[in-house]
């Protein structure tokens, strides 16, 4: 079942042609990673799906997204409902300057939940899910900046977790972490693709080739290829594939 | 002993005069503050009192209290009037205001302007605008906005200052959870934000405190606890100088002028303070 349709997108800086007819569909519970150079324009497709463009100034979109069969860019669309649906989890750990209890208690609490019984549930949960619990049960109400570099980066795992979305998007989520740190996150994009759909950007070939069911190469704006991951690595179509994923350039 | 000799030889005389006229410098800025801050401590301090620090002014004890109380009034107010103004200022401009918005600039260009003018001229609005215009005669309250005009400008940057120093990393988390933009300036940015804002509105206290020439000509000079925002006041500073330019207690003017020297040590230091935990907030 596919969660995510893409169809003719084209995106536009400015003057500038940054995305240029994207189509993909993105299976649920699968995870989907996109690849190729800096600059080729995976991370702008990743936040067309949440819509997180429309802050940047100047930027247009044209073509449809639609999750679950619903138009995100429809007018009636509810961006909060949407990204609640659709959470994100960004390259560099985002905690907010204020306790983890707090943080993640952060998007429930957007979304009108404020029984305080209902949100340790939540949050106990969300950490779990996020396998950070045991590290940081105890250090709830500390703030958030105090924990390192790899625990931030799981625990804004688990504040996305907490409005329990649909879609996970992750924009590189290792990119500033140290290897152990990475492979947690790794293992855990694997136990969690049971139960969301994930779309990972990724600059590391490897950890798609490891972790992703399908992968999407992009390169210059345009979707080169798109297919299961064990093809794209093995035997794709499209010669610029084979050269990104070989190292003959990026 | 050998290095230090060294050291000088490969000097050339250009950079040893200029070594010297640094040195020069620094020793005549710091000589200056000693000098006066010793001048006051050595006149003033003989001349605290228990008098002075009495309830009642009258014309033969000259009593600073009144005075010390309608400076914490005159703060207060002026500080309620515009922290409010600056800091929603400062929000729209760096929050809700579109890159390329024509306002933004008018509005920091005006605020930038407005800091720059001598708080004379302020006293001169003041006194036409509230004092003659509105018909509040010298007053409280006319001070008081006088001095919110006055310091409204620089509220306003301090704040812009704080609120872009917060990370657009904070915005994008807050808005990926769809946060709208109300609650993420309120509950995200802003928080961080506190000890920015605090140090701006410190030195504006700093200068509602010192300020006499814009305060005779709006809130006027009688040495009185106010009964309504309609009376007239005189804050220490005012006091000070109704004091010396009367000449019959130039004593009990040094006096007032320690107590103000203190005020203002204290909150300048408090300022640094607050400066400095920011700078160690941005780092952790």
């Amino acid at each position: 079942m596919d969660k995510l349709i893409v169809d003719k997108l084209n995106l536009y800086y400015g003057a500038n042609h940054a995305l240029r007819d994207i189509g993909m569909a993105i299976p649920a519970r699968e995870v989907t990673a996109l690849i190729g150079p800096s600059g080729c324009g995976k991370s702008t497709f990743l936040r067309t799906l949440n819509r997180m463009n429309d802050l940047v100034e100047g930027c247009r979109i044209e073509g449809k997204v639609t999750l679950d069969g619903e138009d995100i860019y429809a007018e009636e669309t509810d961006v909060s409902v949407l990204r609640k649906r659709v959470g994100m989890v960004f390259q560099k750990p985002t905690p907010f300057a204020m306790s983890v209890y707090d943080n993640i208690a952060f998007g429930p609490r957007t979304h009108g939940i404020r029984a305080r019984v209902k949100l340790d549930a939540i949050i106990e949960k969300s950490l779990r899910d996020a396998a950070i619990w045991d590290e940081i049960k105890d250090r709830l109400n500390e703030n958030a900046l105090s924990l390192s570099g790899g625990q931030q980066q799981r625990m804004c795992i688990a504040r996305a977790l907490a409005v329990s979305p649909e879609v996970l998007l992750m924009d590189e989520p290792t990119s500033a972490l140290d290897p152990i740190s990475t492979s947690r996150i790794e293992d855990l994009v694997a136990e969690l693709k049971k139960e969301y759909t994930i779309v990972i950007v990724t600059h590391n070939m490897q950890q798609a080739a490891r972790i992703s069911d399908r992968t999407a190469f992009f390169f210059l704006g345009e979707m080169i290829e798109y297919d299961a991951t064990e093809k794209i690595f093995s035997l794709p179509d499209d010669k610029r594939t084979e050269n990104y994923i070989t190292g003959r350039f990026g | 002993m050998k290095t230090m000799m060294r050291g000088f030889e490969g000097i050339k005389p250009l950079s040893l005069a200029l070594r010297a006229c640094v040195l020069a410098a620094a020793v005549a800025t710091v000589s200056i503050i000693f000098f006066i801050v010793g001048y006051i401590v050595v006149m003033g301090v003989p001349n605290i009192t228990p008098e002075i620090f009495a309830w009642r002014y009258d014309s033969v004890n000259v009593s600073l209290v009144p005075a010390l109380i309608n400076t914490a009034i005159m703060t207060a107010l002026s500080l309620l009037i515009s922290a409010p103004l600056g800091i929603f200022a400062a929000v729209y401009m760096t929050e809700y205001a579109r890159r390329g918005n024509r306002l933004v600039p008018l509005v920091r260009l005006a605020a930038e302007t407005l800091a720059g003018i001598p708080s004379i001229v302020y006293g001169l609005f003041g006194m036409l605008c509230f004092v003659m215009t509105l018909g509040w005669g010298y007053s409280l309250l006319a001070g008081a906005f006088t001095m919110a005009v006055m310091i409204l400008p620089v509220i306003m940057r301090t704040t812009e200052e704080a609120l872009i120093a917060v990370p657009d990393s904070y915005r994008e988390g807050s808005f990926g959870l769809g946060a709208g933009r109300l609650r993420t300036v309120f509950s995200i940015v802003l928080p961080p934000a506190v000890p920015g804002i605090l140090a701006g509105i410190i030195l504006c206290i700093g200068r509602v405190v010192g300020e006499t020439a814009a305060l005779i000509f709006t809130a006027g000079t009688v040495a009185k606890i106010p009964d309504s925002a309609f009376s007239s006041v005189r804050t220490l500073s005012v006091h000070m100088y109704s004091l010396s330019s009367e000449g019959l207690h130039v004593d009990q003017a040094y006096a007032t002028a320690v107590v103000l020297l203190i005020l203002v040590i204290v909150i300048n230091m408090s300022s640094v303070a607050l400066a400095k935990r920011i700078t160690e907030g941005k780092c952790g």
